[in-house]
């Protein structure tokens, strides 16, 4: 076992499942997305692309790509959150509520070719 | 830059993933930690807040307590993260800077800059090894006529030179040890742009090395290689090397070529001098017997060059035993009176100070003179930079084996068929020289002349290609007349010819052109722009070949045929 390599599963895959969690619920309800969730899901995000730095391999320089995306994305869903809430003061309305939750979706995708291609390199190297 | 971007994201993976730690915590703190709004209510602040004030307070702005004053857990939580966020940047910011400072960092990023620079090079160049005396005077001569060149050298001073040069272009120096081959790939040695190889630095061993590897990754590539001794001289063409120039061999064969056939040595100097010079008279150097100082191997090759000639010579040496130096030679240095003397200085004609010091050298020349006013004094000088020495001791000639190099280098490559009539002309008898000698002079009009070579070919000279086509007959007194004036002879001399390989030395002005000939021309560079006219033009060419002068052009075109038109009915009018 490679603790290195568990360290570097194991915040690809919490990526992957605190993003479902926050994505989980009606889209425009803001009762079933916990503000709480994002932001988890970003910083965690976050550490995850930071930890894919560096890696040479053509299969390395994917997954780097698919943490900027969901990056990305998250990042665009805590902003329209702030302006929502702060800047416009229009609160969490249903349209707003399904923009950050699709956006959201979209990270979850990303997070979802990360962890599949993951899957692959790990199990083409133990062939 | 494939290899630079990599390094700094490893290296900075620590730090970011201690920055994102710091601030989430802290982040995450403010949200839960209750206060009070100012209305005394509860409130909590939003991720939004939070991140405003871990962001100031983290960057060590500071704004205060905002929105609202801070309950106490509030500023507790305050002092925690500012430690946690402050200590952090630190390490963050310390990284970069230590890694901008890292010495293999900015190497790496030197180098993946230059060898982007070299990669994306895409125009002809010529690739030198070696950036001494003769690399510099070589990368001089290159950029002036615009041609790019690429310069590998491993000793820093000399690439740090190089690079605060003012030159007018851009020559990418690599500080690499041009003995390694992946070193020459880097530099360009496989690249199509690259025309040509010279390796001109100061040890044998080197220059062999990179002759071998270019013959081997690059077979067609012309190289050029500098040799000091015969014995390398030797192994350099056993695998083809294109050229080698030995300095030492090459002066002494022009020393005794200045003492027995003045004048060959005469077109010698001028046909492969810098151009535009005032043509340089050079002083005989006399018959009767050489003291030579030093037995080094430019001491050695005139030493067997005179006595080939039949002029007798005494040397001086430090230590004539161990240097193999022929019976007969004093042991000394040559910078004393006496040991001069004891050479027999007063019934010797020339003395030549050749040993590897230059002070030396100055010394010896200086005393000599101090004895025998009239002696003839030969001098090699060994470092550029004391070339004003030299030349305040007024030396008769002054040997500078990097300035023989790169003349010999650059009339290689400039004038390939210089060499072929230099050949042919030094088998020629002695009137001939003197004819040949007073003919360059009365093109030459004072300066040392430009020398061209022109080549019969759709390319080079589609005017001529396509009479020739037509199948009219161009003899080469054609083209040797001026554009503008057909009557005035431009001021150049036809050298040689070549053809399927044979060379005609002094072609006559009714040889006919054929396509593929190849010709050097020596003469003014007015002559040389003229010609370009007769070569790329057709009107010019017919102008200068008959004589008549036909308009072009549409309208002029057009006109000449209504004139032809009105002429021919006359015509037929006076024959009905």
């Amino acid at each position: 076992m490679h603790l290195e390599k568990v360290i570097f599963g194991f915040f690809i895959l919490l990526a992957l499942t605190v993003n479902f969690g926050f994505f989980l619920g009606e889209i425009d309800n803001p009762d079933h997305h916990n503000v709480y969730e994002l932001y988890a899901a970003l910083v965690i995000s976050l550490i995850a692309t930071v930890m894919k730095f560096g890696e040479r391999t053509q299969i390395g320089a994917l997954l780097l790509a698919a943490s900027l995306v969901a990056d990305l994305q998250l990042i665009a869903a805590a902003v329209v959150w702030a302006v929502a809430v702060h800047v416009t003061g229009s609160g969490l309305t249903p349209m707003v509520m399904a923009s950050i939750v699709s956006l959201s979706g979209g990270a979850l995708l990303a997070n979802l070719v990360s962890t599949v291609l993951l899957t692959v390199e790990s199990a083409r190297l133990q062939r | 830059m494939t290899s630079v971007i990599p390094l700094i994201l490893r290296r900075m993976r620590a730090p970011l993933l201690v920055l994102i730690s710091a601030y989430s915590v802290a982040v995450l703190g403010f949200t839960l930690i209750p206060g009070v709004d100012d209305a005394g209510n509860p409130w909590r602040m939003s991720f939004f807040h939070a991140f405003y004030v871990v962001s100031y307070t983290g960057s060590t702005i500071g704004f205060g307590e905002v929105p609202y004053a801070f309950s106490n857990a509030q500023r507790l939580w305050t002092m925690v993260s500012i430690y946690l966020t402050v200590v952090s940047w630190l390490y963050a910011v310390g990284t970069i800077i230590s890694l901008v400072r890292d010495r293999a960092f900015r190497a790496a990023l030197e180098e993946s800059r230059l060898r982007h620079s070299v990669k994306h090079l895409q125009e002809p160049f010529n690739l030198i090894c070696g950036y001494g005396d003769t690399g510099s005077l070589l990368v001089r001569a290159f950029t002036e006529r615009n041609r790019r060149v690429v310069v590998l050298d491993p000793r820093p001073d000399r690439i740090d030179a190089l690079s605060i040069r003012e030159l007018p272009l851009h020559v990418p120096a690599l500080l690499l040890d041009a003995r390694n081959p992946e070193n020459l790939v880097h530099a360009g040695l496989q690249s199509r742009w690259c025309m040509s190889l010279l390796a001109v630095t100061d040890d044998d061993r080197a220059n062999l090395k990179v002759a071998l590897t270019s013959k081997l990754l690059n077979p067609t590539l012309p190289v050029i290689c500098r040799a000091e001794t015969s014995e390398a001289e030797a192994n350099m063409a056993s695998f083809g090397t294109d050229h080698i120039i030995n300095p030492n061999h090459r002066f002494a064969d022009r020393l005794s070529m200045a003492i027995h056939t003045p004048d060959m040595h005469r077109i010698h100097a001028w046909l492969s001098g810098v151009p535009n010079l005032d043509l340089p008279e050079h002083p005989q150097p006399p018959l009767g017997t050489w003291i030579i100082c030093g037995y080094g191997r430019l001491g050695r090759a005139v030493h067997r060059a005179l006595r080939e000639g039949g002029i007798d010579t005494v040397i001086i040496d430090e230590e004539p035993d161990t240097n193999g130096c022929p019976p007969g030679t004093v042991k000394g240095k040559g910078t004393e009176a006496k040991t001069l003397e004891q050479a027999g200085i007063a019934g010797a004609t020339a003395l030549l100070a050749c040993t590897v010091d230059d002070a030396d050298n100055l010394s010896i020349i200086m005393t000599a003179r101090d004895i025998k006013p009239d002696i003839f004094l030969v001098a090699r000088e060994n470092r550029l930079a004391n070339k004003p020495l030299y030349q305040a001791a007024a030396a008769d000639i002054i040997v500078e084996p990097s300035y023989i190099l790169t003349s010999s280098i650059l009339s290689i490559l400039n004038t390939p068929l210089l060499s072929e009539f230099l050949k042919l002309a030094r088998r020629e008898p002695v009137q001939c020289h003197t004819e040949l000698v007073e003919r360059i002079r009365a093109v030459a009009d004072g300066k040392v002349p430009e020398s061209w070579t022109i080549r019969i070919s759709q390319n080079r000279a589609p005017a001529i290609a396509k009479a020739l086509e037509l199948g009219e007959r161009i003899p080469l007194g054609s083209i040797v007349r001026d554009p503008g004036n057909r009557d005035q002879q431009l001021s150049c001399l036809p050298l040689v010819l070549s053809r399927n390989s044979d060379c005609t030395l002094l072609p006559d002005a009714e040889t006919d052109l054929e396509s593929g000939d190849r010709i050097l021309f020596c003469g003014s560079a007015r002559a040389f722009h003229r010609m370009q006219n007769n070569l790329q033009n057709l009107n010019a060419l017919r102008y200068v070949h008959t004589g008549e002068v036909r308009p072009d052009g549409l309208l002029w075109r057009a006109l000449a045929r209504r004139k032809k038109a009105r002429r021919d009915a006359a015509m037929e009018q006076a024959d009905s």
